[in-house]
């Protein structure tokens, strides 16, 4: 009997072990009642998803939830795996991705039938659960201008392919590649365009304005597609599959707060394909601020309450706050914006020194090791070095199951592209230091570590201090990068620019970054020059 | 060589090269060299590039350790001493003097006597810079790539002779300058030589600079000793026709 229980016991232990890590961090609330910690709504980078973002979070405020905003936070890997780690609690989401980006599984056309498949799939996979749909579709869309529309009679994709040999189409590089994309069109509808140029979300508009592409694809719901006076060609013979928004809600806050559940699912149904191009022209268009955007659409959907709205408006998503529309111009919006600019750049600034101090601190050390063991060294670098080619967005996605999001993994992500340099520089620095004073050092009789410390270190200086100069800039580029894992920096201007095709607002986060590289790297030359003459 | 003169450092010593040899891969650098200096005296190493010469000079401080064969200084084999505190008690000068870029003069010259925990290694450097004709208030000061080329021959001299070692190797230390500015550096180590009475190893190519600083000379030719007398004998009774024809360069 005791031996049994005794098994049981053990058998348990990897049990808790796993619900201890699973589960870190959480406060177990009374049922139904609403959690201490604020709910974290995400959104991915583009302007339809903030505003469903902030109508989630408004909603939820105006039932007595506090919530962290997350706008922006990243694309469809980024976001799902922060909520199926329990960094964030809810982001809004669409049924095509969820099945084709998620679950990977075979796309299919009826809109019921997808919805189920998600459904299912979520939940039993990762405990993710989708809300009804929010009423409208925001499906690929292949647009031209009118006047193409009108000489060559284009109304229905079947047209395009009868025409398609004489028109250029500029692509987003996500819809040239996915198979619901050009490739489903192509076996679709048998298309064969006489040109496929890669643009990106921001510029294909223009570029279809201005005449330099004659087909883009776009989504049924851009506001630009109103403002450009584009003809959108209808599916007719349903080949893109269906893309209905959903919130999707991750395990945390269905254990914690049923009720901000049921709160969320207050907008199923409501919101249909015009209302949301309004929305979203009002944002694209117009340079509305987010905030009153989906403060407006909550009340005229009856669901806003007066208290507690105007305090919530207020903290709208970083960088769209700026009431005035677009026509103000850069110098202007930066004045403006100065302050916002200003912290901005205090906390890239701080990611890139705690990053690069990190750096050094380890990198250091680890060279003079290296320098006494070479034949170990080849192997330290090419592994150090391997982390180096991995690309930014790459490495951040892998902090996600890992770190979570925020400025933690941020760091963590900036200290890895920082070893290479420092380490590389250092441990070249140190073994390549002038042969004939180290022999003659060697000769007279200083110690192996006196050698290493007293002639190569300061002797590899310089070429130290150019791989520490090296990673900074390094660091403060890829810092920008930070912003699509909510640790913030110049990269939030950056990346809520681009989804938002907002030139100015990029410049806005660019600018100070190219000046903060330049800056950065002037103070280390001055650094290198004074240790150069010290030693 | 009075005894008076060597009253601030330890006595000279004796050194001897039995049977050593060395190869690296294929190349047969030392083929069992035998060789002795004895106390105070001063031994030249002569040959063309690759006879071993240096070879020879770095096993002495083991900077090179033989394959086989025995060193030995006073009758000590060097193989028991640690190599870092053997070369302590050794001075070394190389060929393009080896100092310390980063350091001031009188830091570099101070270098072994703060190795060797002396008290005042500064007053070391300053007597060992004055020793070779520098003033220590002037060039002390300076750092070694503002120094001529006979300057900073004489400063590696004087960092060698800082802890007043009983032996000193030198490894073609004239063997870059013009012919005037050698000539003061020979005339120069001649004089040290007199006054401090050091045993000295010098590997040179010069048979005139052997004949003119040395008592005793080797001839060495891929890896081996030809002969080892004084200069005169050298001349008067070549073991091999290498050696006559070398002798004659000497004039």
């Amino acid at each position: 009997m005791t031996a049994r229980r005794g098994r049981w016991l053990v058998a348990l232990v990897p049990w808790v072990a796993l619900v201890a890590i699973a589960a870190p961090r959480r406060r177990q609330p009374a049922g139904g009642q609403p959690s201490a910690r604020p709910i974290v709504i995400a959104s991915k980078p583009f302007g339809e998803s903030f505003i469903l973002a902030e109508m989630f979070s408004q909603l939820l405020e105006t039932h007595g939830r506090r919530v962290e905003r997350r706008p922006g936070l990243g694309a469809t890997e980024i976001d799902y795996g922060a909520l199926r780690a329990g960094s964030i609690d809810c982001y809004p989401e669409y049924t095509g991705t969820g099945l084709l980006a998620i679950l990977h599984q075979p796309m299919g056309t009826d809109a019921r039938a997808v919805f189920d498949a998600v459904l299912l799939g979520s939940l039993q996979r990762d405990s993710i659960r989708w809300l009804p749909p929010l009423g409208f579709q925001n499906r690929y869309a292949v647009a031209v201008r009118r006047s193409t529309a009108d000489s060559l009679h284009l109304a229905t994709l079947s047209d395009l392919a009868r025409e398609g040999a004489r028109l250029r189409a500029g692509l987003t590089a996500d819809f040239i590649g996915r198979p619901d994309g050009l490739p489903a069109l192509t076996r679709g509808y048998g298309l064969h365009l006489a040109s496929v140029q890669a643009l990106g979300p921001a510029i294909k508009y223009q570029a279809l304005a201005a005449g330099a592409v004659d087909v883009i694809d776009g989504y049924s719901t851009d506001g630009l597609i109103a403002r450009y006076d584009l003809v959108v060609l209808t599916d007719d013979r349903q080949i893109f599959p269906p893309y209905e928004a959903a919130a999707v809600v991750g395990a945390a806050l269905q254990r914690e707060d049923p009720g901000a559940i049921v709160v969320l699912t207050e907008l199923s149904g409501l919101l249909d394909e015009a209302a949301m191009r309004a929305l979203n022209r009002r944002l694209e268009v117009d340079g509305t601020p987010v905030a009153t955007i989906a403060h407006d659409a909550l009340a005229t959907l009856g669901l806003a309450r007066a208290a507690g709205v105007s305090s919530a408006a207020s903290r709208a998503p970083a960088g769209l706050s700026s009431a005035e529309g677009r026509a103000v111009g850069l110098g202007d919006y930066l004045l403006a914006e100065r302050g916002h600019l200003l912290a901005l750049t205090a906390r890239h600034l701080t990611l890139v020194l705690v990053s690069l101090g990190v750096a050094i601190i380890t990198m250091l050390p680890a060279a003079l090791l290296l320098a006494r063991t070479p034949r170990r060294a080849g192997l330290a670098l090419g592994a150090v070095g391997a982390l180096q080619t991995l690309p930014g967005i790459a490495l951040l996605a892998f902090m996600i199951p890992l770190f979570g999001i925020g400025v933690g993994p941020a760091l963590v992500a900036l200290v890895l592209y920082s070893l290479y340099p420092i380490l590389r520089n250092a441990y070249v620095g140190l073994r390549e230091a002038d042969p004939g004073a180290v022999d003659a050092a060697v000769a007279v009789g200083m110690s192996p570590s006196q050698v290493l410390l007293q002639v190569r270190l300061p002797l590899a200086a310089p070429v130290i201090m150019a791989g520490i100069r090296t990673a900074a800039v390094i660091d403060v580029g890829t810092a920008t990068l930070a912003a699509f894992i909510g640790a913030g920096g110049l990269g939030e201007p950056i990346v809520t620019g681009l989804a938002l095709a907002d030139t100015r607002m990029i410049l806005s986060g660019a600018i100070p970054a190219a000046g903060l590289a330049l800056i950065v790297d002037a103070v280390l030359a001055l650094v290198e020059r004074r240790l150069v003459a010290a030693v | 060589m009075t005894t008076a003169a060597r009253t601030d450092g330890p006595a000279a010593v004796s050194l001897a090269a039995d049977a050593v040899s060395k190869r690296y891969g294929a190349l047969v650098a030392l083929d069992r060299v035998s060789v002795a200096v004895r106390a105070g005296a001063c031994l030249a190493l002569i040959g063309e590039s690759g006879s071993g010469k240096t070879t020879l000079l770095r096993c002495l401080n083991r900077m090179v350790e033989p394959d086989s064969g025995t060193i030995a200084v006073d009758a000590q084999p060097t193989r028991d001493v640690d190599p870092v505190r053997l070369r302590r008690h050794i001075g070394y000068v190389p060929q393009d003097g080896g100092l310390l870029p980063h350091w001031s003069v009188r830091r570099n010259v101070a270098l072994v006597p703060r190795l060797l925990a002396d008290p005042d290694p500064g007053a070391r450097a300053d007597a060992a810079l004055r020793l070779v004709g520098l003033d220590p208030a002037v060039i002390g000061v300076r750092r070694p790539r503002t120094l001529s080329g006979g300057q900073r021959q004489r400063v590696a001299i004087a960092r060698a002779l800082a802890a007043r070692p009983g032996v000193v190797l030198l490894d073609e230390p004239f063997g870059a300058l013009d012919a005037i500015t050698r000539a003061e550096l020979q005339e120069a180590f001649r004089r040290l030589r007199g006054e401090l009475g050091m045993t000295a190893v010098l590997v040179t190519h010069d048979i005139r600079e052997a004949c003119v600083l040395a008592d005793q000379i080797a001839v060495m030719q891929q890896g081996r000793v030809h002969q080892v007398g004084t200069p005169q004998e050298l001349i008067d009774r070549p073991a091999t026709p290498y050696v006559a024809q070398l002798m004659a360069g000497a004039g």
